[in-house]
């Protein structure tokens, strides 16, 4: 008796989140499904709801979105390498160097750009990079040549990288300070130089720091559209863009959520590999 | 018997609903304003010097919001079935589709005093007249212009040349806009007769392959596609670009900054948008609608957008006012030959697959879209 209404309670609880991620985010994933497999009436911007593959026959046929799914993929990539590569010396002297005041600081410091809006940041960007920016400014007052990185991939490489640096530096430090120092001081005592301590005992015990960083850095710039509509140029269309531009300049919901699905797989599989590695174990 | 009069009674209460649709559809007269006024515009198309003198006279409160392209206007207007809006100002590639998609509702022209002063060719222009039915109400237009830095440029470019020229490789920006493969079919019209092109809009697949071809090599020339005027006028500030295609509103906006710009209309001519200003098939305030359109359409209000877009009205009695407002502006923006300066220009229209030749063989809007992401990859 008392079993049965125990069991009762624990529905009652879960009902509503379950209820409601059903409704809310399996429910538009649903339609956002079904919707890839309709079409548009070009003139009148109606939704013909006949079963079709031609959205995905374009995808495939045509190499415009090969060709941008290839860019944003391999963008996304290069951020997040760039970004662990960023994060090891400031996160390892955060985790392991410093005493606990100068650590709360430097912690500090990192966190406060998050305090401050997105868009202020990509747009202080162009004016760091603009062909009369503060970076050329500086450049000419050393007699250097100006850059030219406004505008092209090189700076949403650079604008990404410094957008998700946060990200990928919190998780790592606290991997890095979840390593036992006892394991550290085995290692030295049973001979192996710092570099072989570094490649057999830390970067291993690493991994799942950097490969939850990388959920943010690499999943989060694929689904991107601002940073490349802001700081791209002329080729610099991500996913994100041409699904934004279908569904709010040219009305193509049914093509934007074909897209979309290749974005979803592909986010999806990213996830699988992130928790092989240990993404998402302890925090 | 009975059945009969069951029949009779049908017919005349369906006669009724017919008429009652047909008076739904042209009201009789403008009634009281509702008091709001939702306003789908291009940027700088509903500014407080012209909106704060209706609000007063007719209780409208007036709400807006703009847009950069005539596909964001189009997806705009038809969001939630087309009820968030009252009045929009549609270019003529928008126009068709918000008409064809019976977004608009057909406008009863002999409540638009000022319709008798339009330029002819304004009256019922194929952009908003389908059938002997006005849909919209002309309203102002322009052309797409050359803008260049005269400190980049020693000479005046006097062709759109200079947009494909490898020597500005870097400096260059253009709109990013379907619409935009009409400017280099333009331009190809001329330096490749042998393509055949008559009309810029209507592109047959050979054609259209080679304008994509042009504007993918341009794309490497390319500095930043332009979404808004705004986004333009950075780039020129910031000498990110030396020269692009521009609207006048541009031009008039770097100039009062201080950034030395000239524009021209190259000798191929120019493409140019016309607007309408068109009612919601499911406007809650027609009345304020109405009130709107005809505010819009006096000649002052005509003189005021001109200036400060930098286009031509269509109302013909708009001139004297112009140049009461800035001395010589009437001869600047061509109000005074309007006729002439109209026939150069190559106005925006919706792109379909029957060519204006009774051939079914030209590229419809979606194909241009398709073709233009391929442009920009």
């Amino acid at each position: 008796m008392t079993g049965g209404r125990k069991l009762l309670g624990h529905v009652a609880l879960l009902l509503p989140p379950f209820g409601w991620l059903t409704l809310f985010y399996l429910g538009s994933l649903f339609i956002l499904l079904l919707s890839a497999f309709w079409q548009v009436d070009p003139m009148s911007g109606d939704v013909v709801h006949d079963w079709t593959l031609d959205n995905f026959r374009l995808l495939v046929s045509d190499a415009t979105y090969r060709i941008v799914a290839q860019r944003t993929i391999g963008i996304a990539a290069l951020v997040t390498v760039t970004d662990i590569l960023l994060a090891w010396p400031l996160a390892y002297v955060i985790a392991r160097k410093v005493g606990p005041r100068l650590k709360l600081t430097l912690l500090v410091l990192v966190a406060l750009p998050l305090w401050s809006s997105m868009l202020a940041r990509i747009y202080a960007w162009r004016l760091i990079l603009g062909h009369d920016g503060v970076l050329n400014w500086f450049l000419r007052a050393a007699g250097l040549p100006g850059q030219s990185f406004a505008f092209t991939n090189v700076a949403l490489w650079l604008v990404f990288s410094y957008l998700w640096l946060p990200f990928m530096l919190m998780p790592l430090v606290s991997a890095l300070e979840r390593i036992p120092a006892s394991l550290l001081d085995a290692a030295g005592d049973m001979g192996a130089t710092p570099w072989q301590t570094f490649r057999t005992v830390i970067f291993p015990l690493a991994i799942p720091g950097m490969a939850a960083g990388s959920v943010f850095t690499f999943a989060v710039t694929l689904g991107e559209y601002v940073t490349p509509m802001l700081v791209g140029g002329a080729g610099s269309e991500f996913i994100g863009n041409v699904v934004y531009a279908n569904v709010g300049v040219s009305g193509n919901v049914p093509f934007a959520a074909a897209f979309s699905m290749v974005l979803l797989v592909v986010i999806g599989a990213y996830m699988l590999v992130a928790r092989r590695f240990g993404a998402f174990e302890g925090a | 018997m009975k059945g009969f009069t069951t029949a009779l009674l049908m017919a005349s209460c369906c006669t009724a609903l017919v008429a009652q649709a047909h008076a739904a559809d042209l009201p009789g007269a403008i009634g009281k304003g509702e008091g709001d006024l939702n306003v789908v515009a291009w940027e700088g198309y509903a500014d407080d010097a012209w909106v704060k003198p209706f609000e007063q006279q007719t209780g409208c409160k007036v709400h807006r919001k703009y847009v950069g392209s005539s596909d964001e206007m189009v997806a705009l207007t038809r969001m939630g079935g087309g009820k968030g809006f009252d009045v929009v100002s549609a270019s003529g590639d928008a126009a068709l589709r918000l008409i064809f998609g019976h977004n608009v509702q057909p406008v009863n022209m002999s409540l638009i005093p000022a319709y008798d002063d339009l330029m002819p060719e304004l009256r019922e222009p194929s952009f908003n007249t389908v059938k002997g039915v006005h849909y919209g109400v002309s309203y102002e237009w322009g052309p797409n212009i050359l803008m260049w830095n005269t400190k980049a440029f020693s000479v005046a470019p006097t062709s759109w040349a200079v947009l494909y020229d490898k020597a500005h490789a870097g400096a260059i920006t253009v709109p990013d806009n379907p619409i935009q493969i009409a400017d280099a079919a333009l331009y190809l019209a001329h330096v490749k007769p042998e393509l055949g092109i008559t009309d810029p809009y209507e592109l047959t697949q050979p054609q259209m392959d080679a304008v994509v071809a042009l504007l993918k090599d341009q794309r490497a020339l390319v500095k930043k596609y332009w979404a808004l005027a705004s986004d333009e006028v950075d780039l020129f500030k910031s000498g990110d670009a030396q020269v692009g295609s521009a609207w006048p509103y541009q031009a008039n906006t770097l100039r009062a900054a201080g950034v030395p710009v000239q524009d021209t209309i190259p000798t191929e001519g120019a493409t140019g948008w016309a607007d309408s200003w068109m009612i919601s098939a499911h406007a809650e305030h027609p009345n304020c609608a109405y009130l709107w359109i005809n505010h819009v359409m006096t000649p002052k209000v005509q003189a005021q957008q001109a200036l400060s877009f930098g286009e031509t009205p269509g109302n013909t009695k708009a001139c004297a006012e112009m140049d009461a407002q800035q001395p010589g502006s009437c001869k600047q923006y061509h109000a005074n030959a309007s006729s002439a300066y109209f026939a150069t220009i190559k106005f925006w229209k919706t792109p379909m697959k029957a060519c204006g030749n009774g051939q079914n063989t030209c590229l419809d809007y979606s194909a241009w879209q398709r073709a233009w992401q391929q442009v920009k990859q």
